[in-house]
């Protein structure tokens, strides 16, 4: 009996005294890494699957052979299409917690990450690799900030502006697959004509596809200079023009599929794959999901700029970061080094069917679609994609987002729209 | 007062590392969420101290409850709680009723009604998303399909796509899932009532109905308390299968915690938080005058 009591007592008091280590251990945790000079590096993603996995593991083939003593840690996190990545970031960054780099959408989506003070810049390493000359002058003017500084090294170029299409669908109901639409008038009238035949002229899915498609009229509706105005504060959200271009974007949606705000962009491509509907915009990942599935560019499918919006690119990049107090900052560098090289670039965007952010990459490397993608995004006028986290910070592209939900669902009409899509971009 | 210390240490030491872990994880965490709530912490950067952070008292709260979104996902919970209770407890009492008849293979009908609350609301909500598509006529598949196959073509419906009912079609699963609960408290309740009650009423002769009315139906309203209790609780915290079947962005479906969702990934903590306490208040409502009864009941 008095061994029990006693032993009670020491169980007891070690629960206490392990929790109230526990409690003062929380700060120390993370600095283990750091020794032997970037042992490690952990790199986290939300490359989990499919194309996006067969990139990321290309880029560390290609991180093998450069760094073949730092050894590459994969901290990739599935699920919602870098939702659930995103908030276990927010969540590891907050506790102080970093990992060595993270995977993040270049522009205004770092915004929050630079106010919090949780990633560092990254010019110097611009110049240290030779980054400055290598991108696109366009290119760089959107990832520096007012004071030159730079936060992120991009490793892909992805274009939003397209339009997917299936010929075969076109042809049945007389429709030219060939056809370049001059403007969104010219394209709503073919989407008309498939409406009355009883095809799903355009097919689209939940809430961050529609603001996708927003996007895009906008940009057809108001031109690259309007367009880029509406980000920076020059072009009035409450003009006219907007308007106009939110009444084209209220007629699309009534040419789309009714399940849409089940559906996540593969199922509403598919749709199109599959020839349930004609048309399909969406960003120029999708060319992985019709080359999964053995389709040809020209013959299955079609890609072209969505209608009035030739000669711009709505980009957006992937980049990887430089966390405040990374345990390995020196893998870190590595990382960024081989991501932002030729070698690495080429390596990943042929995997992944993106482009590289590099203009020095030889396009006969890649496959056809990403060849006039490289030579438009050399040409073409640059703009940020607001879906994507290129043109505004989180919570001004969620205020978007429920904005347009309420309006696509019914609940509001298209002046309340256009004030509520006003009072967002303000802030 | 040694001797008091030596009968009450050891069980005091026993209970201080819950005592801890409770107050620290759970009040602690209740406190601290509310003294959030009353900062002006919107950004990034006042989350991590960069910038400073001001006391505004009560200034989130009266900003949301204004709102016209917040109304409308306040208005959705109260929807969706309503016809989640109604139907829980209406299947659930009917089976239970039926399942106390002596029937053959009533273990099996048990275990049949009981199973759906096996499965995890994420995974049912993958299904029941399918079931629940909203396209109708030629496109149509799920549950619209179905009516077409038997005839019933006109009960097609874009379900939970509805802007202001759409919440509804959500409450479906939850019932399909949860009733075979309410079934399992109401069982048990039945069968708590000793059958001398039954036939006396009888021999006094009462009628089927009066028997149910004056007898059976008072027995089993503690039960139905707890059902009730236990199934509002759950449908004001309801979160997964709605983030399961629709997405967080959907207006159509938000409630109040797929709003605290979106305000924390949007880096405003402070309006997370007042969504937070709001959630903890209602549900306080409905649960502390529960505890108090119970309590009471228990000392008598």
């Amino acid at each position: 009996m008095r061994v029990n009591r006693r032993m009670t007592a020491t169980v007891a008091t070690a629960a206490v005294l392990g929790l109230t280590l526990a409690a003062c251990g929380g700060d120390t945790g993370g600095e283990g890494g750091g020794e032997g000079g970037g042992s490690q590096v952990e790199v986290f993603t939300w490359w989990a699957a499919g194309s996006e996995k067969a990139g990321l593991d290309a880029l560390v083939g290609e991180f093998e052979n450069q760094h073949p003593d730092i050894e590459f840690v994969n901290g990739a996190v599935a699920g919602g299409a870098g939702s659930a990545a995103k908030d276990l970031l927010q969540t590891r960054l907050q506790a102080q917690d970093p990992p060595d780099t993270f995977q993040a959408h270049a522009g205004m989506e770092l915004q929050d990450y630079i106010d919090a003070a949780q990633i560092e810049d990254v010019s110097d390493l611009y110049d240290e690799f030779g980054l400055t000359d290598a991108f696109p002058a366009d290119l760089v003017d959107r990832l520096s900030t007012e004071d030159g500084a730079i936060y992120s090294v991009p490793s892909n170029v992805h274009r939003a502006n397209v339009v997917w299409a299936n010929p075969t669908v076109l042809e049945e109901n007389d429709i030219d697959p060939e056809a370049q639409y001059a403007d969104l008038d010219a394209w709503i009238a073919d989407l008309e004509k498939l409406e009355a035949a009883g095809v799903t002229p355009l097919s689209v899915g939940t809430t961050w596809t529609q603001v996708h498609l927003l996007e895009t009229v906008l940009l057809a509706g108001l031109g690259a200079e309007a367009y880029t105005g509406l980000w920076d504060g020059s072009t009035d959200w409450e003009g006219d023009e907007v308007t106009s271009a939110l009444e084209d974007f209220e007629t699309l949606m009534n040419f789309t599929n009714d399940d849409r705000d089940g559906l996540d962009w593969p199922e509403a491509t598919q749709m199109v794959i599959d020839g349930n509907a004609a048309f399909n915009v969406m960003g120029d990942w999708a060319v992985a999901a019709f080359e999964e599935q053995d389709k040809e560019l020209g013959t299955d499918f079609t890609a072209t700029p969505v209608p009035g919006t030739d000669g711009t690119f709505d980009f957006l990049a992937d980049s990887f970061t430089l966390p405040v107090g990374a345990p390995d900052a020196e893998g870190a560098k590595a990382w960024l080094e081989t991501v932002g090289s030729l070698e690495g670039q080429v390596a990943f965007n042929k995997a992944k069917g993106s482009i590289p952010a590099r203009t020095d990459a030889d396009p006969a490397e890649f496959s056809e679609y990403q060849q006039g993608a490289i030579e438009s995004f050399a040409n073409d006028t640059i703009v940020s994609s607001l879906a994507h986290g290129a043109a505004t910070p989180v919570a001004t592209l969620n205020a978007f987002s429920d904005a347009t939900s309420k309006f696509t669902t019914g609940a509001s009409d298209l002046a309340g729209y256009q004030s509520e899509l006003a009072a967002a971009a303000a802030g | 007062m040694l001797k008091k210390l030596r009968r009450l240490g050891p069980p005091l030491l026993m209970l201080t590392p819950s005592l801890i872990l409770v107050g620290v994880f759970v009040y602690g965490l209740i406190a601290a969420n509310f003294s959030t709530s009353f900062t002006d912490n919107h950004t990034a950067a006042q989350a991590t101290g960069q910038e400073p952070a001001a006391f505004v008292w009560f200034t989130n709260y009266f900003d949301l409850l204004a709102s016209e979104d917040f109304q409308h996902s306040l208005m959705n919970l109260v929807l969706y709680t309503l016809v989640f209770l109604a139907g829980t407890m209406v299947m659930g009492f009917l089976w239970a009723w039926m399942l106390d008849k002596p029937v053959k293979g009533e273990g099996l009908f048990r275990s049949v009604y009981l199973f759906p609350m096996a499965v995890s609301f994420i995974a049912s909500g993958v299904v029941w998303r399918w079931l629940l598509n909203s396209n109708q006529d030629e496109q149509a598949s799920g549950l619209n399909r179905l009516f077409q196959m038997v005839g019933l073509d006109f009960l097609q419906n874009n379900w939970w796509n509805n802007v202001t009912f759409g919440i509804i079609a959500i409450a479906v699963p939850a019932i399909w899932q949860l009733s075979g609960y309410v079934m399992a408290l109401f069982l048990a309740g039945f069968r708590g009532i000793p059958d001398e009650l039954r036939e006396a009423a009888r021999v006094d002769g009462a009628s089927e109905w009066k028997l149910y009315r004056y007898v059976l139906f008072p027995q089993l309203s503690p039960v139905a308390l707890s059902a009730l209790i236990i199934i509002g609780h759950m449908s004001l915290k309801a979160f997964d299968l709605i983030m399961s079947i629709s997405k967080p962005a959907n207006y159509q479906t938000k409630v109040p915690a797929v709003d605290m969702y979106v305000f924390k990934s949007s880096f405003d903590y402070a309006n997370a938080a007042a969504v937070g306490s709001i959630l903890l208040i209602i549900v306080a409502l409905v649960i502390v005058p529960y505890l108090i009864r119970t309590n009471r009941e228990e000392k008598r």
